[in-house]
């Protein structure tokens, strides 16, 4: 069954993807799809933007924290003093934008398994081919298209390695 | 002191079946500066080894582990008569300290009559309904708990030596598989976390190998002891996968792989863990 997402951005990037998928004639991308398709080229990056709306890194540095939405901190180190407790399962993203652009970044969130199929981090926008799913969470992204969104726009700031913020 | 001199002691003390005691003295090779005695046996560290100081000092005291108030329950069960054939454990057992030294080391065993699985919490139950003609406690009831610790408790120091051989196998293979598969939301497996990952922070917690001897464990998080299979429930579900159910076919062959896992490990029960 569909759920209407809980927030407005969810709903509002929906009704994007179905005008967007009706413009260019995209299949997939039904009204109320949780799920924006996205295309990976060459393997290594995702260029297109999933929503129309560009991210906002204000809200994205709210995601990354929110341990029901990107939980980021339980595995990453981050620039962000005011949370005690960062994970390091994963590399510290302390300057990160330094080293991948906007299309990198969005592989690494949408499906980071494309490039490490033994990967540990969680495919934020993915539904497809996942196991056992927690009844109520069926058929849901853990980040919707506008939060990805949101996330890189954050991560494209982290343009110093030096912890400082 | 020398490495050997260390492991002698360690042997010693498994040799003995005698209760453990801290193992806190200077000297180790993982860069804690801390030797953990028969907590750390070749690469297997018990979840001992990754807890704070101030939770395994309320392990290592008696008077301080909250879980000696479920030991003395499990004593006054191994004592009571119950059911209709009015008869305690102890009737058909006697003394707890020799009938059950070394039991839980081979639990679960492979239960011909059934051609499945049967672990320590179920042996109880078949016991009761089987040979006391009484209902079977409840899954993490304080009297299924109880007597599980209490049972488990009398291998303390003992090393896990279950048995993955012959018609277990197949059943070892089940929860091998189990251990391997992403699962739920968060699309993990438990191998990401406690092979992989272990020994690195996640956020507060540091990941541990995830390994079984201490169990029924006393969280205290939970405020309570809790089964293993408890522990899997709530592990399957921090990544937003469906849980089995307690008792389940799918975590009895799941608690046979993780405890294999733990084969050579002391049984610490009851342990302390955040
Ligand atoms: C459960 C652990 C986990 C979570 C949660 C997680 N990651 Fe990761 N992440 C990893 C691991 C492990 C890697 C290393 C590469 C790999 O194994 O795929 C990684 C790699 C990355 C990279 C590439 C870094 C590099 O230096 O190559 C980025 C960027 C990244 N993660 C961003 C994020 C963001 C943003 C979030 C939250 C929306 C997040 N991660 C959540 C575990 C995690
Ligand atoms: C997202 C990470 C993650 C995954 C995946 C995961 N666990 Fe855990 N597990 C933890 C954390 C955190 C703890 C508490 C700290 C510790 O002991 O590692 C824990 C603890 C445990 C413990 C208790 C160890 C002790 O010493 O008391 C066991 C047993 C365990 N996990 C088994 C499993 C099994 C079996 C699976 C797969 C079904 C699994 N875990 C999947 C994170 C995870």
């Amino acid at each position: 069954m569909m759920s209407i997402g809980r927030t407005t951005p969810r709903i509002i990037s929906a009704g994007l993807a179905l005008g967007l998928g009706l413009l260019s004639g995209t299949p997939g991308a039904l009204a109320g799809d949780p799920v924006t398709p996205f295309t990976i080229v060459d393997g290594y990056t995702v260029p297109d933007s999933l929503t129309e709306t560009p991210g906002d890194p204000e809200r994205g540095r709210k995601w990354v924290i929110n341990r029901k939405l990107g939980n980021c901190l339980s595995c990453h180190e981050m620039p962000i003093p005011e949370e005690q407790f960062h994970g390091q399962t994963g590399p510290a993203l302390y300057g990160v934008a330094d080293v991948y652009d906007e299309g990198e970044l969005r592989l690494r969130l949408v499906d980071p398994k494309a490039l490490n199929p033994y990967s540990m981090m969680p495919s934020f926008h993915k539904v497809d081919g996942l196991h056992r799913v927690l009844s109520g969470f069926e058929g849901k992204p853990i980040l919707s298209a506008q939060q990805v969104e949101d996330v890189i726009a954050y991560l494209m700031t982290l343009r110093d390695t030096s912890k400082r913020r | 002191m020398t490495t050997k001199a260390l492991a002698r002691g360690a042997l010693g003390l498994l040799a003995a079946g005698a209760v453990l005691t801290a193992g806190a003295a200077i000297g180790s090779d993982d860069g804690t500066r801390i030797h953990w005695g028969p907590y750390k046996v070749g690469d297997k560290r018990s979840g001992y080894t990754y807890a704070g100081a101030q939770t395994r000092a309320m392990q290592d005291d008696d008077f301080q582990n909250p879980a000696f108030l479920w030991l003395e329950r499990g004593a006054d069960i191994w004592e009571t008569a119950a059911g209709e054939a009015g008869k305690a454990c102890a009737d058909c057992h006697g003394e707890a300290e020799e009938a059950l030294a070394g039991v839980a080391t081979r639990y679960p065993i492979h239960d011909e009559a059934r051609g499945k699985l049967m672990n320590i919490e179920q042996r109880i139950n078949w016991c009761r309904e089987e040979q006391m003609g009484a209902a079977p406690f409840k899954w993490e009831s304080e009297d299924l708990l109880g007597i599980t610790a209490f049972v488990k408790n009398q291998s303390k120091g003992m090393p896990v030596a279950v048995s993955i051989d012959g018609p277990a196998r197949p059943f070892w293979e089940q929860g091998k598989a189990f251990y391997e598969q992403r699962r739920g939301q968060l699309d993990m497996a438990c191998t990401h976390c406690h092979v992989d990952h272990a020994g690195t922070m996640i956020r507060a917690e540091t990941l541990s190998q995830g390994q079984v001897n201490g169990f029924p464990t006393y969280r205290l998080k939970w405020q309570t002891l809790g089964s293993l299979h408890r522990r899997f429930r709530g592990c399957n579900k921090n990544i937003r996968a469906e849980p089995y159910a307690y008792g389940s076919d799918e975590y009895v062959n799941l608690e046979l792989y993780t405890t294999w896992r733990s084969n050579g490990l002391p049984i610490e029960t009851p342990s302390v863990r955040k």
